[in-house]
């Protein structure tokens, strides 16, 4: 076939492209992964039995605003890099923003208590297992997220495919934290950013491969 | 420095028209988005020309290649995005993908150069594709084949298709629409 006729075959009939289609993706996506990953949730571990009692308390807030800030972060950063020729730009201080304040709180809480209880607030009573389920309820929101991604057109496949696993690993710390008992910020910027790592570094891993078009 | 402006001018007024193609073909003016491809495969051409100079008979496949994946990713375009940092992104891309499936097997076969010289010789402007993807068409199921066939190579409307093959109307869209990414898909597979 020349190339002459493929530009007339693609030309042919060509139907009007709706605006804002990556955006619309990512808004499906995140449509049937948010209540999967409820739904994963209730049916493996449960809601924390006190978890009326722990809206009332900063730290659960703390929670919610770190990884609901960090998922709008990276569901920005996502979008763009979905594009070809988009640059992240201030995005990525965006991404970084959440984790270094959890940080630096946290190491202010850890100066301030005694030493001899500095390893509980760090280890909490869930240290070993943590990570682990966050990531196991961050899987229905990766299958989502790199369904979107495939989609369209990342041109830099590490860095998507990161994007869309670090999305999925902070929406996934948001459902999470509806049963998490944990209270301490220490403990969150350890075992949390672990597990939000997990689906981030397998969704670079993964992207090289699979988002390729 | 005037030459350099005199250019500057005329990039800005190339970028300008084909924005606007672009803009119309993805309202769905088929005849101004035909003009689009057309004029952005002479570029692919050059661009691709000018960075496979020791290889030239993959320009033409590379030139098909972008502009199928072009076709298939047009809904990443927002309209009010520079369309020269979108489109090179994308024809960058595609180069970098081919060098580097090729990059091992470069090593195994020693390259035609003489022969190959003769039939470059005779090439004017678009050089034939050493991939057909008429035939990688004709691979396709018929659930994608037939509605390709159709549309985009007959001309009838999509009612029409559908009404001939007894397919859905909006059976015979997905088709198109899966089929071309399909081709795409076997591209790659055929690197």
């Amino acid at each position: 076939m020349k190339t002459d006729e493929l530009v007339s075959l693609l030309a042919a009939g060509a139907a009007p492209v709706p605006a804002n289609t990556v955006g619309h993706r990512f808004a499906a996506a995140l449509g049937w992964g948010i209540p999967g990953a409820v739904l994963l949730l209730t049916g493996t571990f449960g809601l924390r039995a006190d978890l009326l009692q722990a809206a009332g308390e900063l730290t659960f807030w703390m929670k919610l605003v770190f990884a609901g800030g960090l998922a709008i972060a990276a569901l920005f950063a996502a979008e763009r890099l979905a594009r070809p020729g988009v640059r992240v730009g201030r995005g990525w201080a965006a991404l970084a923003a959440p984790v270094l304040a959890l940080w630096l709180y946290s190491a202010v809480v850890l100066l301030q208590s005694a030493p001899a209880q500095r390893a509980a607030l760090v280890l909490g009573s869930t240290w070993n297992s943590c990570p682990f389920n966050i990531a196991m309820i961050s899987l229905p929101l990766f299958a989502a997220t790199f369904w979107a991604m495939k989609g369209l057109a990342p041109t830099r496949l590490a860095l998507a495919g990161a994007s869309a696993g670090l999305l999925a690993g902070a929406l996934a710390t948001l459902v999470y934290a509806l049963h998490c008992p944990e209270s301490a910020a220490p403990f969150m910027a350890v075992w949390y950013v672990l597990g939000i790592a997990i689906p981030t570094v397998a969704g670079a891993l993964l992207g090289q491969r699979v988002l390729r078009w | 420095m005037e030459r350099i402006q005199d250019r500057d001018v005329r990039f800005a007024v190339q970028e300008h028209l084909l924005h606007m193609l672009l803009v119309l073909g993805l309202a769905g003016d088929a005849s101004a988005y035909h003009r689009f491809l057309k004029e952005l495969s002479a570029h692919l051409r050059a661009y691709f020309r000018k960075r496979l100079f020791h290889r030239p008979d993959d320009v033409e496949d590379l030139v098909q290649e972008t502009l199928l994946a072009v076709h298939n990713q047009r809904h990443t375009y927002r309209t009010d995005q520079p369309l020269t940092a979108w489109m090179h992104a994308i024809a960058r891309y595609k180069l970098i993908d081919l060098l580097r499936s090729n990059a091992g097997r470069e090593a195994l076969t020693e390259p035609l150069d003489d022969e190959l010289e003769v039939f470059a010789a005779s090439d004017t402007d678009a050089a034939d594709a050493k991939r057909d993807l008429g035939k990688l068409l004709a691979g396709l199921p018929d659930r994608q084949r037939l509605p390709i066939m159709h549309v985009k190579l007959e001309g009838l409307s999509v009612v029409e298709a559908a009404q001939l093959t007894g397919m859905s109307e909006s059976a015979i869209k997905i088709g198109v629409h899966r089929g071309l990414k399909a081709l795409a898909t076997q591209i790659r597979g055929s690197l």
